[in-house]
């Protein structure tokens, strides 16, 4: 029995191994067949190419690897507001699945139905070409101006670009969220409703307080795989032009040939910017675990 | 004498063509304690969940302490019946992630908007009254049925309820586990909470009830005092419940 499981962890192995050879033979051939080796030189070199929002102050004269850190800046910040509102949507449609209003369980249930049946890539299409970029001028108050050329919340500007990528991720993960949060909350038993209820609090301060805490250990790890899927879809942002890191990698590729370093550093990027949210989820998981072990 | 709950021909039907309260009427006189007995599916759980609204009625009326619920009620008067009247579960239902002093005080500071220290207060008070003053700051798992099963009174006695319903307190515990329970029920009783208990316990009916009722298929079948129910029931149908029972 011993000797089986060690013989197949040693032919898992090899069989790894072996891949991976296959891997990197193929891109010294490569590397070989354009003839131009592994250099970074370029990174340094003037962009010469207009972004069309920044974080921090970029003008073409700027170098590769400027451009491309504003290229995860743009990624990190719809990617931040996407997981920030998604969660927000997400809970608040899983618990009005869960809800005894008959009206709130079905508008919940008819969103999460349509969102996961449509591809996120028309779904951003749509944000952008049919509720964003045809907005009319339309100030409402003084707090939000919509317009074509984008929304001005509390006078902090937002392009139409930045704001279709970050709906469509929105709506699109937080429906995704809303059946992990529905599941999690069917786990609880019954009685701990009752047991508010009976205690005369609300349906809304006892799902806060007493039934979502509970659903937590269950909703966390299949919270943290739609977190990561957020990130990673935000690659679609180049389909509405927004200069996010895969847009800005596209362009400098296009620009320089240089297609194998450019993909190792957006490979790169995206494990860093992921490694963050999974090691920040592991770190959330842990707390709530650890206050229902601390519990038992 | 002022009556504390009214109930005149209560229906309840889960599934169309049966129904778990088929036209169940009673009072509960302020300060009385009814024990309702039953085999099991006779409809004594559903009847005492409708009157803190936990289950909504299919038809009938029912007036508790002063205020009506229907067939059609709105969530309004629930919330406030709620607030007066206290309900314990035979699974006890304790919050398992909150300490035992924080399952007494939530209701008390969220819904009464109690100070936090009074509710603190009152709360171990309430242990004390309890014999568990010790526990406070343990959670749920780390206690005993009876233990918990005294934390649930106490958490609804925080509200300062005017009537106490119980669902089978008991029938979760360890044979050696319900005396403590129904000593803190027997107590209660004394000070003269008005109490409604689904039980199975007959020397607790025998000794604490007031009165005792009987039902069967959705039916009250006979209410009686304690004493001519279990020497001398009226009904055919409650001696053949009470021969079977040790």
């Amino acid at each position: 029995m011993r000797r089986r499981s060690l013989l197949l962890q040693v032919g898992v192995s090899v069989l790894l191994l072996a891949f991976l050879a296959l891997l990197v033979n193929n891109l010294a051939v490569n590397l070989l067949r354009t003839g131009l080796g592994l250099d970074f030189g370029w990174l340094g070199r003037p962009s010469g190419f207009a972004l069309a929002e920044s974080a921090l102050p970029y003008t073409p004269s700027d170098n590769y690897l400027w451009a491309l850190t504003i290229g995860w800046l743009n990624s990190l910040k719809v990617i931040a507001a996407g997981l920030v509102l998604a969660t927000l949507l997400g809970v608040a449609a899983g618990a009005a699945r869960s809800s005894s209003n008959r009206l709130l369980r079905s508008l919940a249930g008819g969103y999460v139905a349509v969102i996961r049946q449509v591809p996120l890539l028309l779904q951003l299409l749509f944000w952008y070409f049919v509720a964003f970029l045809g907005l009319p001028e339309t100030p409402i108050g003084d707090l939000i101006q919509l317009s074509n050329q984008g929304i001005s919340l509390l006078g902090m500007p937002l392009s139409v670009e930045f704001c279709a990528v970050l709906t469509g991720l929105t709506v699109f993960t937080g429906a995704s969220i809303a059946e992990i949060v529905r599941g999690g909350v069917n786990a609880v038993p019954r009685g701990q409703w009752e047991a508010f209820r009976s205690l005369g609090l609300s349906e809304g301060l006892g799902f806060r307080r007493i039934v979502l805490p509970q659903a937590l250990p269950a909703i966390l790890p299949a919270l943290t795989s739609q977190y990561l899927n957020l990130a990673k879809n935000s690659t679609l942002a180049i389909a509405v032009g927004y200069a996010d890191l895969y847009a800005v990698s596209d362009t400098t590729i296009t620009q320089t040939g240089r297609a194998i370093e450019g993909f190792l550093l957006l490979l790169i990027s995206f494990l860093l910017l992921n490694l963050l949210i999974s090691g920040g989820m592991a770190g959330i998981n842990a707390t709530v675990l650890g206050r229902m072990r601390r519990s038992r | 004498m002022t009556v504390a709950i009214r109930a005149t021909d209560l229906v309840k039907s889960y599934t169309p063509g049966s129904r778990a309260l088929d036209g169940v009427s009673l009072e509960v006189a302020s300060g009385e304690v009814l024990v309702v007995m039953g085999p099991s599916g006779s409809g004594k759980s559903t009847l005492i969940r409708t009157f803190n609204g936990l289950e909504k009625l299919d038809g009938g009326e029912l007036d508790v302490l002063g205020v009506r619920l229907d067939a059609a009620h709105e969530e309004r008067p629930v919330c406030e019946i709620r607030r007066r009247v206290g309900m314990v579960f035979q699974q006890f239902n304790l919050f398992p992630h909150l300490s035992i002093l924080d399952n007494i005080t939530l209701a008390p500071v969220k819904v009464q908007k109690r100070p936090k220290v009074q509710a603190e207060q009152r709360a171990i008070e309430l242990l004390d009254q309890m014999g568990i003053r010790e526990q406070a700051h343990k959670f749920p798992a780390q206690l005993s049925g009876g233990q918990q099963q005294r934390v649930a009174i106490a958490r609804a006695l925080a509200l300062d309820p005017e009537v106490m319903l119980f669902d089978e307190p008991t029938s979760a515990l360890d044979p050696e586990r319900v005396k403590e329970v129904l000593d803190a029920m027997r107590q209660l009783a004394r000070d003269g909470m008005t109490m409604v208990v689904v039980t199975h316990e007959l020397g607790f009916a025998r000794e604490v009830a007031d009165r005792v009722m009987f039902m069967d298929q959705g039916q009250v079948v006979e209410t009686s005092d304690p004493a001519s129910f279990f020497t001398n029931a009226r009904e055919e149908r409650s001696r053949r419940f009470l021969s079977q029972m040790v």
